[in-house]
């Protein structure tokens, strides 16, 4: 068995191995833990389809930051696990069967009539030395998908704003600014005339 | 000898035990939004696998747009979770019923 | 100024006072409405006066103006235009002129109404719908006038509108026009279908053209166009003109004040169908049968609403059915073809009938609206001109030689005489009997009125609503506004016949107007026989309509005058004959159950069943109960729960795979 094929089937038996563990482990910090492995293998099998970019770039996002994201959460919220494992083991014939069935499909779909063989779908050549898959998905984006690719920005940006606004709270007793009222500031607010007579010299 | 129906095989099975995961977890949002995570790779394998067997870019770039909006989804979902928790000291979804009809 | 602009400001300044008086009236106050409206009627006579002037003397032949063309509808031009010509400039001196004298008369009857400034709007906004109806060159403008009048005569019917009788005899005058107007719009959409067009000489030009043609409106039977034209013209004369069986809403309309029903419902607008059918002529000369049918219409009112008019108590309510018998002698006339005598009544009528009613209108005023003629009599001494213009009115109702009514009546009479038509010998007898109930009516009116003794008792201390027959203050004569116009009216009543009956009637001085085919020229036969207005008065003496209208005085002086207890003891003998007239023939109601009341309960089980039942309880309940109930079970599908939306989706999928799985 050449070792392109020892790779794929370790990096797909982690991988689904692990996704089974997200699902069925007690505590989510380890739920969250192994789903990072989850998208390592995932990562490590894109390496093998020579998609070396959004490899790296899903262990970036996914495991440097979502992930992170989600541990802040899980360990920030005093969350009881208990009530939420309810009905685990009640639905798990149920589920079992619905992925089974979903699972039975898929293999039926992908499996019968030589779909995916390799007749219709040969397998790729290797990209000659020197190429830069990084490069190749640029100059697709950079020109073909710009318009896409600016819209993905303004998305994320209005996810921060998003994410900002809904955590934010506002404590009361804490001094804050209000740079519009102070842009607004009339002058009467701040400075009263007085009209007065004026002071006798005090004498001595 | 790996042929493209390995490739769509995995996602299959991963997306299977997703779907599976929603079943099972159904009253903890945390682990929903990690099977929906998962979902969206084992789509994502898909396209990388298609972009590689059909010698087309597109499905890449695809794949790049999905996990911006994963990203998207996932910062947006776990502030939302927050706000639920902080107002309702919960997240089980089994209580969170105020939109039944 | 050129004869347009003069043509124009006819109808345009009685409008223009309408709208002064009605919209400004808090500020030109009731002085102020009266003047502007009397200004504009006033110069609106004198320019028609003018006018009238220019066609006899200078020779202005007829004018067939265009003002504005509306809209140009595939090829049918809807226009605003004036026809100006010897008939309508007649009747736009007498319209103008009656409408000046209600004016100033109207200043003295409603000095005391708050609602002053209302009715001279609306008499103002009268005189300028008939004024377009008479000077129309147009189908379109015609009708336009004819609904204008009526909606006015609606309006006034129902002045006091705090009065349920009023308003219920507006409402009535409205329907029963209603039916007529109907006919009359028919009889337009069938001249438009024939002709494609609604200018008048367009159309008589081309009526000889489609006689013959016939068309089956019921399967099996044919119509000539002609004649379905003329009928469903006639029947809209039927409604304005109050003819039989249409004439039910007259009587009542005289709840309204009454120099309306002098202006309105005597002398102009009641007469809009006598003009229309006259103008009509080219046309209704055509159809041997619509002319029968107009006829026999006529002569049935005729005679028998005067019957009716013999039995009523109510001062108005007579002078109402005498006027409905008078119209009935117009028809006649038009329905033999002598639509120049026609006319010719139109214009003595006018006066003498406007005059009756001012003069009742004064009665009125001075007993304080009191109409019931059983609490009158021995007027005559307080109210000595009103006595002497009623005196003048009556002889001219009746038909007293030398006097206007005279000279038409006989006229009409002599024509019925002189034609052949089919059903002319019924039409004869009918008009010759109606001078001798007419007679009858009209010296009973003027006994009871002003004669015998006074059947009213005068206590100061009676309070503001006496009872029937208890006055405040002893009647006197009314103010100069009242009797003015009576004097100005009585004058032409005793001499327009006189003088106008030559031209009128036998020199042809209408031909321009009016067609007549030779073979139906019963005023040529008449015209054989006249020497001169005098001579055919003295002729009269030896002809039955001058005995039977004596003889209808006679009658009515032995029963009125000589033994009063003479008219309860007949109306006890012949009980049935009494009560059918005064019942009025039993017509209003036959409409009630007949017409009213089914109509009334078809609406009413419309509204239970269709309304009420259907659409509300089926249609517009029943779709939103269906809603809610559908909506009650699929409610429950909304759990509200994340887990159960995805195992739906889920299911979906596997679905959706499934389908790929056969494939």
């Amino acid at each position: 068995m050449p070792i392109y094929e020892i790779v794929f089937y370790t990096f797909s038996l982690v991988m689904l191995a692990s996704a089974v563990a997200v699902i069925s482990v007690r505590n989510p910090v380890y739920a969250a833990l192994f789903l990072v492995l989850t998208f390592f293998s995932a990562s490590a099998i894109w390496m093998l389809l020579e998609v070396e970019f959004l490899a790296i770039i899903l262990i970036l996002v996914y495991v440097g930051a979502v992930m992170v994201l989600f541990l802040f959460v899980v360990m920030m919220l005093d969350i009881n696990v208990e009530p939420l494992r309810e009905g685990f083991i009640r639905y798990l014939p149920v589920g079992l069967v619905v992925a089974g069935l979903m699972a039975a499909e898929f293999l039926l779909v992908i499996w019968t009539k030589s779909r995916f063989g390799p007749e219709a779908f040969p397998s790729p050549p290797p990209h000659p030395e020197g190429y830069s898959n990084t490069q190749a998905v640029g100059e697709v984006l950079y020109t073909n998908y710009l318009l896409p690719f600016e819209v993905a920005g303004i998305i994320l940006l209005v996810a921060i704003i998003a994410a900002v606004t809904l955590t934010l709270r506002h404590r009361s007793g804490a001094h804050r600014q209000n740079p519009s009222r102070q842009v607004q500031v009339q002058r009467d607010e701040r400075v009263r005339l007085v009209k007065m007579k004026p002071e006798p010299r005090q004498e001595g | 000898m790996l042929t493209l129906a390995h490739f769509l095989t995995l996602g299959a099975l991963l997306f299977c035990l997703s779907a599976a995961g929603i079943f099972l977890n159904r009253k903890n949002v945390i682990i929903l939004l990690m099977c929906i995570e998962l979902m969206l790779l084992a789509v994502n394998m898909n396209f990388v696998a298609f972009s590689r067997f059909l010698g087309n870019l597109d499905g890449q770039v695809f794949v790049f747009f999905i996990l911006t909006v994963a990203a998207a989804e996932a910062a947006i979902g776990l502030a939302i979770l927050v706000v639920v928790f902080r107002n309702r000291q919960t997240i089980n979804v089994a209580e969170l019923d105020d939109l039944k009809g | 100024m050129s004869l347009k602009t003069i043509l124009i400001l006819i109808p345009l300044l009685p409008l223009l006072a309408a709208a002064v008086a009605g919209l400004l009236r808090n500020q030109v106050g009731r002085a102020g409405s009266h003047w502007v409206t009397i200004l504009g009627v006033a110069i609106s006579f004198a320019l028609s006066v003018y006018v009238l002037y220019l066609q006899m003397y200078q020779g202005l032949g007829t004018q067939n103006i265009s003002v504005y063309t509306w809209m140009v509808a595939d090829g049918i031009k809807f226009e605003i235009g004036f026809l100006i010509d010897h008939l309508s400039s007649l009747m736009m001196v007498v319209v103008s002129f009656i409408s000046f004298m209600v004016h100033i008369y109207t200043i003295g009857y409603m000095a005391d109404d708050p609602g002053y400034q209302r009715f001279f709007s609306y008499i103002a906004l009268f005189t300028f719908s008939m004024l377009m109806l008479v000077m129309s060159n147009n189908f379109l403008q015609l009708f336009f006038g004819w609904e204008a009048v009526g909606l006015v005569s609606y309006l006034l019917i129902g002045f006091w509108f705090d009065r349920e009788s009023a308003v219920y005899a507006g409402l009535k005058a409205f329907l029963v026009n209603r039916v007529g107007d109907f006919g009359f719009l028919l009889g337009i959409a069938a001249v438009l279908y024939c002709f494609g067009s609604m200018d008048y000489f367009e159309v008589f030009a081309a009526a000889p053209g489609i006689e013959g043609q016939s068309v089956s409106i019921i399967p099996g039977v044919e119509w000539q166009w002609i004649t379905v034209i003329c009928i469903c013209l006639f029947i809209g004369a039927m409604g304005k003109s109050a003819q039989a069986p249409l004439h039910v809403w007259l009587p009542d309309s005289m709840e309204g004040p009454t120099p309306i029903s002098a202006l309105i419902h005597a002398a102009t607008m009641v007469t809009a169908g006598i003009f229309m059918v006259a103008r009509m002529s080219p046309l209704f000369e055509l159809s041997e049968a619509a002319l029968s049918f107009v006829m026999l219409i006529g002569a049935l009112t005729a005679f028998f609403m005067g019957l009716v008019g013999i039995v009523q108590n109510d001062i108005k309510r007579v002078i109402a059915y005498s006027t409905l018998s008078q119209l009935g002698y117009m028809t006649v006339a038009l329905g033999v073809s002598a639509y120049s005598a026609a006319i010719f009544h139109l214009g003595t009528h006018a006066f003498f009938k406007a005059l009756l009613f001012l003069g009742a209108g004064s009665v009125i005023i001075a007993l304080h609206h009191q109409q019931d003629m059983r609490y009158m009599g021995g007027l005559r001494k307080q109210m000595p001109i009103t006595w002497i213009t009623a005196w003048v009115g009556t002889l001219a109702l009746i038909g007293f030689p030398f006097f206007a009514g005279f000279y038409s009546k006989d006229a009409i009479i002599e024509a019925v005489h002189a034609s052949s038509r089919w059903g002319a010998g019924v039409a004869y007898w009918a008009v010759l009997l109606g001078v001798i109930v007419t007679s009858f009516y009209s010296f009973r009116l003027l006994y009871l009125t002003f004669h015998g003794k006074p059947r009213y008792t005068v206590d100061v201390g009676a309070g503001h609503h006496p009872p029937d027959g208890v006055l405040q203050h002893a009647p006197k004569e009314s103010p100069l506004v009242v009797t003015v116009p009576l004097i100005l009216l009585a004058i032409p009543s005793i001499v327009i016949g006189y003088l106008t009956i030559d031209p009128v009637l036998f020199t042809g001085w209408l031909s321009d107007s009016i067609t007549v085919l030779p073979q139906n020229d019963v005023l040529a036969a008449v015209g054989e026989h006249f020497h001169g207005p005098t001579a055919m008065a003295q002729h009269a003496l030896q002809t039955a309509p001058f005995w039977l209208m004596l003889g209808g005085f006679v009658l009515a002086t032995l029963v009125y005058m000589v033994r009063p207890a003479l008219a309860g003891t007949l109306a006890q003998r012949f009980p049935r004959l009494h009560a059918l007239l005064e019942n009025k023939f039993y017509v209003d109601e036959l409409y009630q159950k007949l017409f009213i009341g089914n109509t009334l309960r078809i609406g009413n089980g419309l509204w239970k069943k269709a309304d009420a039942g259907l659409i509300d309880g089926w249609l517009v309940n029943g779709s939103a109960k269906l809603v809610g109930s559908l909506s009650a079970r699929v409610r429950t599908w909304q759990s509200g729960f994340l887990f159960q939306y995805a195992f739906a989706m889920i299911i979906g999928l596997i679905g959706i795979l499934a389908i790929w799985v056969m494939l």
